[in-house]
C-alpha cells in the first residue's frame, strides 16, 4: 500500500519533469513575463537547479511531510485545500459504492431465483446501459428531469446557505436531498454490474450440494437464500467491487462536475482550467490513498465472508 | 509442404463456424450494422451535408428542428448536426486508436508476465496491479494537462491508463496454455522463447484478448468524452465529447446541445458491446453449446 502511493508520487515527479515547461515558466506567465535572470532566481528558489535524483528526493520527503507544494491559484497550501474538499467526495464515493451493492445484490438475488424472467432481462439490458451511458450524461439527463422539469432535487451544490437552523438534523436531511442525484448518477454504472455478477453467482451456487442439503433440512425458502446461498456468493461481487474502486473514483469526479459537488472533482477540474498542477498532483495521490484504502476494506470484508482468505 | 496443408485443412472450419454463430446473433450484427453506419457517416456523411462544424451559421441556441436545422445550434450557432456528423470520425478513431494502445501494452506485459513466470512475473503483475488502483480518469487527466491537449496525447493517455484488464487476461491465458503439449511441441522442435510467445502461445489465446479490447474500444470512447467534458479535448477537432463539453454550461437552458452527443455516444457504444458480446459467444468455444 505505502509502496503504490510511492510508485504515484515517483510518477508525479516523472510527469512533471517530462512535461514541457516547469513552475517557473507558469509563474513567470502569469506574472506576464520575466527575464532570464529572474527566471534562473525562481527555478534556485524552488530547487529546479539541482540535479535530477536530489530534485526527486527533495519531492518525495515533502510529499511524505503532507507539503504538496502551494496552489497559485487559489493562494493556499494545497494539502489544505484538499482537506477541506476531501470529506464531500469520501461521503459520495462510499455512499455511492454501498448503494449500489445493496441495490445490485439485492436485484441479482431476485433475479437469480427466475434465470429467464422479465428481472434477468432488466438485468442483462441495465447492466448494457450501465457501459453504454457516460456517466456525466447520464448526471445531465438526471438533472435536467429532476431539478429543471420535476424540481425535487436541488440543481447544485452540496448545503443550501440559505438553511439557519441550528439543528444537526435539518442539515443532514439537506445534505442527503442534495446527495441523491449525484449518488444515484454515480451508483447507475456500478449497480448493474454488481447484480449481474451477483446472479450469474447465486444461479452457480444455488446448484450447490449444499444448498440442497439445506433444502432438505426443512429450513425457509428466506433462510437457504440468504443464510446459505447468498453468503457463499458473494465473494465474486465484493471482489469486483473493490476491482471497482478506482473506476467509481473517476466516475465521482465527473458526476462532481456535472453537479458541482464541492469535492476533489470540481477542485480538478477548476485546477486543470486555472492550469494549477500542483493541486492536480496532489488530487492523483489522494485519490489514489483512497482507492488503496477502499481496496484493503474489501479484502476485510472479504476475510469477514471468508474465514479461509489469507490477506 | 503436404503436411502444412493438412494441418491447416481444419483450421478453416472454426473461422468459418465464428462467422457462422457471430451472424445468426441478431444482436451482434444489428450492433454491426449500427457500427458501420455510424462510421459510413462520419468518413462519407461530411460528403452530403457539407456544412462546417466550425462555422457560425445561425445564431445560437436555435432550438432543433427550427430554422432548418435538425438538430439545432451551439452556444456559438454552430450547426450541431454537422458537429455529430463530423465528430463521429475523430469518436471512433480515438477509440479505436486508444484501445489499439492498451492492447499492445497488455499483451506485452502480460505475455511475458505468463510466460517467464518468477521474478519476471512478479514485478510486471505489480506495476499492472498498480494501474488498477490508480484512479484512470484523474491519471489521464494529469497526463493531458501537463502534456497539452492534442489527438496524440489523449489517445495515449487512454491507452496508457487502460490496459491492466488486457495484461490480467492475457497473462491468464498464458498460464494455461503454456502448459498443454503443443507448446511443448513446439518447443522440443527448436522455437525460441521468441517465437513460442508469439507465434505459438499468443494465436491461441487471442479470443479473449480480441473480445476484451472490443469493450475497451467502446470504454475509450466514454473516457475521451469524460476528458472533453473536462474540458480536455483538442481544440482543432470536434469530437462527440468536446460538442457536449463545450455546452455544459448552457445545459439548462439548452437541453439539446447535450443530449444529442450523448445520444450518439451512448449508440456507439451500446453498438460496440453488442458486437462485443456476439464476438465473445463466437469465440469462446466453451460458451458456444449454451
Amino acid at each position: 500500500m505505502l509502496l503504490v502511493l510511492l510508485v504515484v508520487v515517483v510518477l508525479n515527479f516523472l510527469m512533471l519533469h517530462l512535461a514541457p515547461g516547469d513552475i517557473a515558466d507558469t509563474i513567470a506567465q502569469t506574472m506576464g513575463g520575466a527575464d532570464e535572470q529572474d527566471m534562473a532566481e525562481l527555478r534556485k528558489q524552488y530547487g529546479l537547479d539541482q540535479p535530477f535524483f536530489i530534485q526527486l528526493f527533495n519531492y518525495v520527503v515533502r510529499v511524505a511531510l503532507l507539503d504538496f507544494g502551494h496552489s497559485h491559484f487559489y493562494n493556499l497550501p494545497v494539502f489544505d485545500l484538499i482537506m477541506e474538499r476531501f470529506p464531500a467526495t469520501l461521503l459520495l464515493v462510499f455512499s455511492a459504492q454501498i448503494l449500489s451493492l445493496f441495490v445490485g445484490i439485492l436485484l441479482g438475488v431476485y433475479a437469480a431465483q427466475n434465470p429467464n424472467g422479465l428481472s434477468s432481462l432488466f438485468v442483462n439490458m441495465f447492466s448494457l446501459f450501465g457501459y453504454a451511458a457516460p456517466v456525466f450524461w447520464t448526471g445531465i439527463l438526471l438533472l435536467i428531469a429532476f431539478s429543471l422539469h420535476i424540481p425535487i432535487f436541488p440543481v447544485s451544490g452540496m448545503r443550501d446557505i440559505t438553511i439557519e437552523s441550528s439543528n444537526f438534523f435539518v442539515h443532514f436531511f439537506d445534505v442527503l436531498r442534495h446527495l441523491f442525484l449525484p449518488m444515484i448518477t454515480l451508483a447507475s454504472i456500478f449497480f448493474a454490474y454488481y447484480s449481474r455478477l451477483c446472479r450469474a453467482s447465486m444461479l452457480e451456487v444455488l446448484g450447490a450440494d449444499f444448498v440442497r442439503t439445506a433444502k432438505a433440512k426443512g429450513l425457509s425458502k428466506k433462510d437457504v437464500l440468504l443464510k446459505h446461498a447468498l453468503k457463499n456468493s458473494l465473494s465474486p461481487v465484493i471482489t469486483f467491487a473493490g476491482l471497482s474502486f478506482s473506476a467509481v473514483v473517476s466516475g465521482a469526479i465527473l458526476v462532481e462536475t456535472v453537479y458541482s459537488w464541492p469535492g476533489l472533482g470540481t477542485l480538478a477540474f477548476n485546477s486543470i482550467i486555472s492550469r494549477d498542477t500542483p493541486v492536480l498532483l496532489g488530487i492523483l495521490i489522494f485519490s489514489t490513498l483512497m482507492v488503496t484504502v477502499g481496496n484493503l476494506l474489501t479484502d476485510l470484508t472479504l476475510k469477514a465472508l471468508d474465514p479461509r482468505i489469507k490477506i | 509442404m503436404l503436411q502444412n496443408e493438412e494441418i491447416e485443412e481444419p483450421a478453416i472450419k472454426p473461422v468459418k463456424e465464428i462467422f457462422q454463430t457471430f451472424f445468426k446473433s441478431y444482436s451482434a450484427v444489428t450492433g454491426l450494422i449500427i457500427l458501420i453506419g455510424i462510421a459510413v457517416m462520419g468518413f462519407i456523411g461530411p460528403l452530403f451535408y457539407p456544412t462546417d462544424p466550425f462555422d457560425m451559421v445561425w445564431m445560437p441556441f436555435s432550438p432543433p428542428g427550427a430554422d432548418g436545422f435538425l438538430l439545432g445550434t451551439d452556444y456559438l450557432g454552430r450547426d450541431i448536426l454537422s458537429q455529430i456528423i463530423n465528430g463521429a470520425r475523430v469518436s471512433i478513431a480515438i477509440g479505436f486508436s486508444a484501445a489499439l494502445v492498451s492492447c499492445f501494452i497488455g499483451v506485452g506485459i502480460g505475455s511475458f508476465a505468463g510466460f517467464y513466470g518468477g521474478w519476471v512475473e512478479e514485478i510486471l503483475m505489480r506495476i499492472t496491479e498498480f494501474f488498477q488502483v490508480l484512479p484512470t480518469l484523474l491519471f489521464a487527466m494529469v497526463i493531458v494537462a501537463l502534456f497539452g491537449s492534442s489527438v496524440l496525447s489523449i489517445t495515449l493517455a487512454i491507452g496508457a491508463v487502460s490496459w491492466a484488464s488486457v495484461a490480467r487476461i492475457t497473462r491468464s491465458e498464458f498460464l494455461r496454455i503454456k502448459e498443454l503439449d503443443f507448446v511443448l511441441a513446439s518447443r522440443s522442435s527448436g522455437s525460441n522463447n521468441m517465437a513460442l510467445i508469439f507465434r505459438v502461445i499468443l494465436p491461441n489465446a487471442a479470443a479473449p484478448i480480441i473480445v476484451q479490447s472490443a469493450l475497451l474500444v467502446g470504454a475509450a470512447i466514454t473516457f475521451e468524452a469524460g476528458l472533453a467534458f473536462l474540458g480536455l479535448s483538442d481544440p482543432n477537432v470536434i469530437s462527440w465529447g468536446q460538442v457536449i463539453g463545450s455546452n455544459r454550461v448552457y445545459i439548462l437552458d439548452a437541453t439539446y446541445t447535450v443530449t444529442f452527443p450523448g445520444i450518439a455516444i451512448f449508440i456507439t457504444v451500446l453498438a460496440i458491446s453488442l458486437v462485443g458480446d456476439g464476438l465473445n459467444d463466437a469465440l469462446n468455444p466453451k460458451l458456444r453449446s449454451r
